[in-house]
């Protein structure tokens, strides 16, 4: 270089170009986006803190009330019976049995799926490869009345199976593990062969371990695909004492305004937006990496 | 493309009288236009915030990880969810955000005006999708050498000249994939918001045309009509998919 570029004096630590008061405006607007980001979140636990008169009687104060026990007592120990006719307990214990099978069934099946393309050569492999590859382009939306005629004519309505079963097949899953296994090499396949380890022995023992990442990742993302689906819940489970949580929630807002108890509602929503945000605050490196590789 | 009688004794295949029946109803032309309105809406401001908020996250170094951790969580929302808050917060009656706004002399109404309940719903939709845009914007915003624009600043460029004539066009990649993205979630995954927070009213200025399958198929019991709706649907998603892919393709030739 001919001349030296020196930084100007007292800017020392920043990027060249970047000035001081750029980096408080940077902090300022970012706090601003988190508040209008964060806020709806907030005000739905001050509101479950406050009494159903103070919430009748907006605008609600920025702070939480005094009613915190007060309320979340009432939601967890028969409140919530009394206006969505099902505690809240079974609530939640149905909207987790349905993450959890979503996220766990799907992984198993991916997983497998993905092993037979890529590692075994057989007659139509890649014929089954598209056929999986297509379901990509079939959300539950677009395929709604079909999939309820086929739960109806099981009988799986109104079970653990028929929320389950109609959302396990995941094209994205089984994509994203055909790419990683494609990046295995030959030669490890191949070692492993030569030490007398069958097609079994090979994927518990080495395909596992090495994917335990893009496992985590995934569980995160369907777990919480799980957590927040709303119309396939909806149209499969007539009882009340089968709804996910996130059903419930709008069953107890449907009622006339006057009448919701909106203290028990935001209890509800409080216990229905924590676990997955604590699923995704506790495992966010994996999922961040899960998120950002998975769908390109 | 079947038709029954009445008692569902017989079936008849109909060729494709119910297509016709669907393109040619007023209702589901209303409900494409609504759905054209709402995603175009929902994607530009989901990613606009999100953009900026990446690029604010990009310049500070100091509690990067603090903002990450709080710019995620509506992520794990559920769209309905989502809407209930948003009702909650707007609702005329009891909505505190609602009282502010008629202070200030507006007369905010979603639930009978039209209007009003789309803008609800797009607010609502946005919202929930910004985490999401956001972690992806970082990402190609790391992605991006920090030589370049060092050397831009050397030569001249200003801050506002830089992000427009270096670091966008280096995005465009993440641009048009979350672009993608984003309308196919508008197009499909906020059935529950509308579901919660309007049920398609006022009228039908909220009737989407994911909320239209249902409706016609498990409410109205028009299942041919909602069937042919269906398969619609499938091929716009398909004809989404492929640009999707067309890009992606040409993104690795060029990447």
């Amino acid at each position: 270089m001919a001349e030296p570029t020196a930084p100007a004096s007292g800017h020392d630590r920043l990027m060249i170009g970047q000035s001081a008061a750029g980096i408080y405006l940077a902090h300022a607007i970012l706090i601003l986006g988190i508040l209008i980001v964060a806020f709806p979140i907030y005000y739905t636990f001050v509101a479950s803190t406050h009494t159903l008169q103070t919430i009748l009687r907006p605008p609600l104060p920025l702070l939480p009330g005094a009613e915190f026990w007060a309320n979340y007592k009432e939601a967890l120990f028969g409140g919530i019976g009394r206006i969505g006719g099902v505690d809240v307990w079974t609530l939640l214990f149905n909207t987790t049995v349905m993450a959890l099978g979503i996220a766990i069934g799907k992984i198993c099946i991916s997983i497998l799926s993905a092993y037979a393309i890529v590692f075994f050569r057989f007659p139509l492999r890649m014929t089954f490869f598209w056929l999986i590859f297509i379901t990509l382009m079939l959300p539950v939306e677009v395929r709604i009345l079909p999939t309820y005629k086929v739960m109806v004519d099981f009988g799986l309505i109104d079970t653990y199976a028929g929320l389950i079963l109609p959302l396990i097949a995941s094209a994205t899953a089984t994509l994203l593990f055909r790419q990683f296994f494609m990046t295995i090499p030959g030669e490890l396949v191949e070692a492993a062969r030569v030490d007398g380890a069958g097609p079994w022995r090979f994927f518990f023992d080495i395909l596992l371990p090495l994917s335990r990442t893009n496992i985590a990742a995934l569980f995160v993302i369907l777990f919480i695909y799980g957590w927040t689906q709303y119309l396939w819940p909806l149209l499969v489970t007539n009882h009340n004492d089968m709804n996910t949580i996130v059903i419930a929630l709008r069953k107890m807002v449907s009622f006339a305004d006057a009448d919701t108890q909106w203290h028990l509602v935001m209890v509800t929503a409080m216990l229905a937006i924590v676990p997955p945000i604590l699923v995704v605050m506790l495992m966010q490196r994996w999922f961040v990496r899960g998120l950002v590789e998975n769908e390109k | 493309m079947l038709k029954e009688d009445p008692f569902g004794l017989k079936s008849k295949f109909v060729w494709f009288a119910n297509f016709q029946k669907v393109l040619s109803e007023p209702a589901y032309i209303n409900s494409i236009k609504v759905t054209i309105v709402f995603s175009v809406a929902t994607a530009a401001v989901a990613m606009s915030v999100a953009l900026l908020l990446a690029v604010m996250a990009e310049k500070v170094v100091r509690s990067k990880g603090f903002y990450r951790t709080l710019m995620i969580w509506p992520y794990a929302v559920a769209p309905a969810i989502a809407g209930m808050l948003f009702l909650f917060m707007f609702n005329p009656s009891i909505g505190s955000v609602a009282v502010l706004i008629r202070r200030m002399g507006i007369p905010w109404d979603p639930v009978l005006n039209g209007t009003h309940a789309m803008i609800l719903l797009i607010a609502a939709a946005a919202w929930k999708q910004i985490s999401y845009n956001f972690l992806f914007f970082v990402a190609g915003l790391q992605a991006i050498p920090k030589s370049l624009i060092e050397a831009a600043a050397i030569d001249g460029a200003g801050e506002t000249k830089r992000f427009w004539t270096i670091v966008f066009p280096l995005l465009a990649p993440t641009t048009f994939f979350l672009l993608v993205i984003n309308t196919t979630y508008a197009f499909f995954d906020t059935f529950g918001i509308v579901h919660a927070v309007t049920g398609g009213g006022p009228g039908k200025s909220t009737e989407t045309l994911v909320y239209k399958v249902y409706n016609d198929g498990f409410v109205n019991l028009l299942l041919g009509s909602s069937a042919a709706q269906s398969v619609i649907l499938m091929v716009i998603v398909i004809a989404l998919t492929a640009i999707q892919f067309r890009y992606v393709e040409r993104k690795v030739h060029y990447g």
